[in-house]
C-alpha cells in the first residue's frame, strides 16, 4: 500500500508523464484491492488502470455481468469467478442454483479477449462451455477448478487437444464425470509446455501410458496429482521421468507393495531432490508412506487428509521428520499426542487443517484430538497463523491459552462436532474462549466458531474483530442482538454465513445499507420470515434477495403465500445487474 | 430436524410393516441389539426406542458437521472395509417398483456389477438391459438404481464396484417413465 500512498501524493505532477509511464508504474501493484483504489483517484488513472489491468477477481459471478467486466477491461488476461456460496460444500445449497460458466466463456469469445488464465470456484461448468474456451482463446495457459461440477472428461479432452500452450490444468476436489476415455491421449505430441496437471479428483481409470508419455515430455513440470487409478510402478516410472517434481499427488495402492516395488519407489524418490510438497494416499498402506522417508525433510507442504488407512503411529513416525513443515493438513487419528510431537518437530508450521476421521462420531475412539493437541500447537509453532480445528470438546482456560501463545492469527475455524456442546470442564459456554481469541488476534480475517455460545462471543466479536472479514456462525446465540453486535461492530466484514441460529427480522433489517458493503449474507434455519424478507428486498434494490425453498420443486407446492413463514434458506448479495434471469425453480428472488 | 427422515415417512412404498429405515439403521451402528420388530410409523416414538436399544447415536444434521462429501466417503470407505473384515455382510434393501415386498441381498457376495445385475434379475424376474456410459440402461422398462449415502439416487454401474459396494444404502428397480428420467440419455 506504500507505493500507492506515495502515488497519490503527487497525481497532478505524474500526469506530466505519459500514460505509459503510469501505466508501467502501477505494474508494480497487482493487488485488487489496491488496483481499485487506484482506479477512483482521478478519471485519467481510472482510464490508465482499465487499460492496463490484466487480472480480475470477482468474488461472486452474480454481482456483474460479463459484458460490463469486458467493457471496462477489455485487456484482460486473468479471471477469477466464484460462483454458488460456501455452503454449498456442505450440500446447503440445490445442485441447479447457477453460477453457470458459460455465459462468460460466450462473452469472453465473442469480444476476443485474450484469455489466458481462468480460476474457478463452485461454478457449474460444461463440456460446451469447456470446449468453447479450448478453441477461442489462443494464448490460454492455465485452468484452474475448484469444487466446480456439470462437465466431464470430454471438456477435459478438448482442453487437451486445443489449448496449445496449455501450463496449467488443475482441478481440485470437483466432480466430473469420468466416461473412462482417453483424454490423456488428446494431449498432442507436440504438447511440452505442462507445468501443472492436477487429476486427483477423477475417478475412473486413467491411460497409464498416455500419462506416462505425456509427463516423459513435458520437463517443465513441476506440480503432478495423480488420482486413485495410478498404481504404484506407474507413480515408480512417473517419478523417474520427472525428478524435477516440486510438488507431488499419489494415487492410491492398496495392497502392500513387494520389496522390488518399494526399493525401485524409493531410488526414484531419493532423486526428487526438488520435491516440497506431498498430499493424495488416499487408501494407501501405510508402508508406502515410509517410502517418502529419503525425501521429508525437504517437505514444506503435506496432505495426509485423505489417508484414512493410516493410522496415527504411523502419521506421528513420518511427520516427525519433517522439520521444515509450513503446511499440515491431516486427519484426526493423529491425536493429541501426535499433534505434541508436531509441536515440538515443525516449529515453521503456518497453517494447519485437522479433519475428523468420524464426523459423525459413531465410534467410541479416544484418538481423536481434543484441546490438548490445540493448545500445544499453539504453544510449540510460533509461526501459525491459519487453523482449522475439528475436535470433540474445548474448553475456555484452553481457547484463552491459544489466544495467548498465537496472537498472530489470521484465520481461526474451531469445529466442535457436537452442536452446542459447552465447555467440557466447566458446562458453561465458550463465549470467554472466543472473546479472548479475537481480542488477542488483533490481524484476524476470518473466524468460525462453535460449541455452546451466547450473544456475549457475538459482543465480543462486534467488539474486537475488526479486521475480521469472514465470519461462520452455527447453532449459536440466542436473540436478535447477536448478529446485530457482528453487524454493527466488524467494519470490514464481507461475508456472513449463519446457520441454525435464532436470528430474524430485527437484526436482518436493522441496517440495510451494511449488506452494501459486504459480498453476501447466508441464513439457513433462522427466524427470518418471508415477510421479513420481502420487506428487504424493497429497501434495497440493489441487493438480489434469493429464498432457496426446502422442497425442489419450489413455490408452486404453497397454496398462500404466508408472510409468517419462516424462510428456510436466504442468500443474499450486492449487484450492479440487478436479478438474474438463469435461477431454478428452487430459488425465488424477490 | 433431519428432512430426509421426513421424507421418507411420506414416502408411498410397498414394504412389509416393521422394516422401514429406522430399524436399519440400528443395525448399522455397532450394536448387537436388535431392533425391535413392530416399530410404529410414529417417528418420534421409534426414536426414542433407539435410545432405549442401543448407545446414543447422534442424529444425522444435514451439512454437518461442516466436511466436504469427498471426505465423509474416504472415511465411509475405510469403515465399510473394516466392518466387512470382519465377517459381517453389506447388507441392502432391494426394492422393485410395482413388488409386493422387498429383498435383502448382501452386496459383498458378488465380484461386480454383472453378477449382482443377474442375482437381482433373476430374484425379481425381469431382465435389465444393457448398460452403456453415457446413456444408461437401454432395452428395456426397468432401470436399477440405487441411494447413495448423500441421500441421491444414482444409476448403478457409473462409480468402480469397491466404491459403489462402499457409499450403497439400498436399491431400487425404477419402471416405466419414471425410469425414463434416469435410465435413458440425460
Amino acid at each position: 500500500m506504500d507505493r500507492a500512498i506515495k502515488l497519490q501524493l503527487s497525481t497532478s505532477e505524474m500526469n506530466y508523464f505519459p500514460d505509459e509511464v503510469i501505466e508501467h508504474i502501477f505494474d508494480f501493484i497487482p493487488s485488487h484491492r489496491d488496483r481499485n483504489s487506484i482506479s477512483l483517484v482521478s478519471k485519467s488513472w481510472h482510464k490508465i488502470e482499465r487499460y492496463s489491468r490484466h487480472q480480475v477477481f470477482i468474488g461472486n459471478c452474480y454481482a456483474i455481468s460479463p459484458e460490463r467486466l469486458i467493457r471496462r477491461f477489455p485487456c484482460l488476461r486473468s479471471l477469477t469467478l466464484k460462483g454458488k456460496p460456501h455452503f454449498a460444500d456442505f450440500n446447503l445449497v440445490p445442485h441447479e442454483w447457477g453460477g453457470f460458466l458459460h455465459p462468460w466463456i460466450d462473452a469472453l469469445s465473442k469480444a476476443r479477449v485474450g484469455l489466458e488464465e481462468l480460476r474457478l470456484k463452485r461454478m457449474v461448468v460444461s463440456d460446451e462451455s469447456l470446449e468453447l474456451l479450448s478453441r477461442s482463446f489462443v494464448g490460454f495457459k492455465s485452468l484452474v477448478l475448484v469444487s466446480c461440477d456439470g462437465f466431464t472428461t470430454d471438456g477435459l479432452a478438448s482442453i487437451a487437444a486445443n489449448c496449445r500452450h496449455l501450463r496449467e490444468l488443475d482441478l481440485q476436489e470437483n466432480e466430473i464425470d469420468d466416461h473412462r476415455g482417453q483424454w490423456l491421449n488428446c494431449f498432442p505430441d507436440s504438447s511440452t509446455t505442462l507445468v501443472s496437471l492436477n487429476f486427483a479428483c477423477l475417478k475412473g481409470e486413467t491411460n497409464l501410458s498416455a500419462l506416462e508419455r505425456l509427463v516423459a515430455r513435458s520437463p517443465n513440470l513441476k506440480s503432478l496429482k495423480v488420482n486413485r487409478a495410478v498404481p504404484l510402478d506407474a507413480l515408480t516410472r512417473l517419478m523417474s521421468c520427472a525428478p524435477q517434481l516440486v510438488d507431488l499427488g499419489v494415487g492410491c495402492y492398496e495392497n502392500e507393495a513387494e520389496p522390488e516395488s518399494f526399493e525401485k519407489l524409493m531410488a526414484a524418490i531419493k532423486k526428487c531432490t526438488l520435491l516440497r510438497s506431498l498430499s493424495g494416499f488416499s487408501e494407501v498402506a501405510p508402508v508406502c508412506l515410509t517410502a517418502f522417508y529419503p525425501i521429508c525433510e525437504n517437505l514444506t507442504s503435506l496432505n495426509l487428509s485423505y489417508a484414512a488407512e493410516i493410522q496415527g503411529n504411523h502419521l506421528i513416525e513420518f511427520v516427525q521428520f519433517c522439520k521444515r513443515l509450513q503446511l499440515l493438513w491431516i486427519l484426526d487419528s493423529i491425536g493429541d499426542k501426535g499433534l505434541e510431537i508436531v509441536a515440538s518437530s515443525c516449529k515453521e508450521l503456518q497453517e494447519l487443517r485437522v479433519f475428523p476421521s468420524d464426523p459423525h462420531d459413531e465410534e467410541d475412539n479416544n484418538t481423536a484430538v481434543t484441546e490438548i493437541g490445540l493448545v500445544a500447537i499453539s504453544a510449540g509453532c510460533p509461526k501459525l497463523h491459519s487453523i482449522l480445528y475439528f475436535c470433540k470438546q474445548m474448553t475456555n482456560a484452553a481457547l484463552i491459552t491459544v489466544a495467548k501463545n498465537c496472537p498472530n492469527f489470521i484465520r481461526f475455524r474451531l469445529c466442535i462436532l457436537e452442536p452446542n456442546k459447552p465447555d467440557h470442564i466447566t458446562s458453561q459456554s465458550l463465549d470467554e474462549g472466543f472473546g479472548a481469541i479475537v481480542q488477542a488476534c488483533k490481524g484476524l480475517r476470518r473466524l468460525s466458531v462453535s460449541g455452546l455460545l451466547t450473544d456475549k462471543v457475538f459482543l465480543y466479536i462486534g467488539m474486537y474483530a475488526e479486521q475480521l472479514e469472514m465470519l461462520s456462525i452455527a447453532f449459536a446465540g440466542d436473540t436478535d442482538k447477536g448478529m446485530l453486535y457482528v453487524l454493527n461492530g466488524c467494519k470490514k466484514l464481507r461475508k456472513l454465513e449463519i446457520r441454525d441460529s435464532p436470528f430474524g427480522n430485527a437484526a436482518l433489517l436493522a441496517d440495510v445499507g451494511k449488506y452494501e458493503t459486504m459480498r453476501s449474507l447466508w441464513m439457513s434455519s433462522c427466524e427470518v420470515t418471508l415477510g421479513g424478507c420481502k420487506r428487504l428486498a424493497r429497501n434495497a434494490p440493489w441487493l438480489n434477495v434469493e429464498i432457496i425453498n426446502e422442497n425442489e420443486n419450489g413455490r408452486m407446492e404453497r397454496n398462500e403465500e404466508d408472510e409468517r413463514e419462516k424462510v428456510d434458506r436466504l442468500y443474499l448479495y450486492r449487484t450492479v445487474v440487478g436479478t438474474r434471469k438463469d435461477a431454478p425453480p428452487c430459488v425465488t428472488i424477490l | 430436524m433431519d428432512e430426509f427422515v421426513n421424507l421418507k415417512e411420506t414416502e408411498l412404498r410397498l414394504g412389509l410393516p416393521g422394516t422401514d429405515n429406522v430399524s436399519e439403521e440400528i443395525e448399522r451402528v455397532s450394536c448387537n441389539k436388535r431392533a425391535l420388530q413392530g416399530d410404529t410409523e410414529n417417528e418420534t416414538e421409534s426414536s426414542m426406542m433407539k435410545m432405549e436399544t442401543c448407545p446414543p447415536r447422534k442424529a444425522q444434521i444435514v451439512g454437518w458437521p461442516p466436511v466436504r462429501s469427498s471426505r465423509k466417503n474416504i472415511i465411509q470407505t475405510k469403515k465399510n472395509e473394516s466392518d466387512s473384515e470382519g465377517g459381517r455382510g453389506v447388507y441392502v434393501k432391494v426394492s422393485m417398483d410395482g413388488a409386493p415386498y422387498l429383498r435383502k441381498i448382501d452386496l459383498s457376495c458378488y465380484k461386480g456389477y454383472k453378477e449382482l445385475l443377474k442375482a437381482l434379475e433373476i430374484m425379481f424376474n425381469f431382465s435389465v438391459g444393457e448398460y452403456f456410459e453415457r446413456e444408461g440402461y437401454k432395452g428395456s422398462d426397468f432401470v436399477p438404481t440405487y441411494e447413495d449415502k448423500d441421500g441421491d439416487w444414482m444409476l448403478i454401474g457409473d462409480v468402480p464396484w469397491e466404491m459403489f459396494v462402499c457409499t450403497c444404502k439400498r436399491l431400487r428397480i425404477m419402471k416405466g417413465s419414471e425410469a425414463k428420467g434416469l435410465g435413458c440419455g440425460v
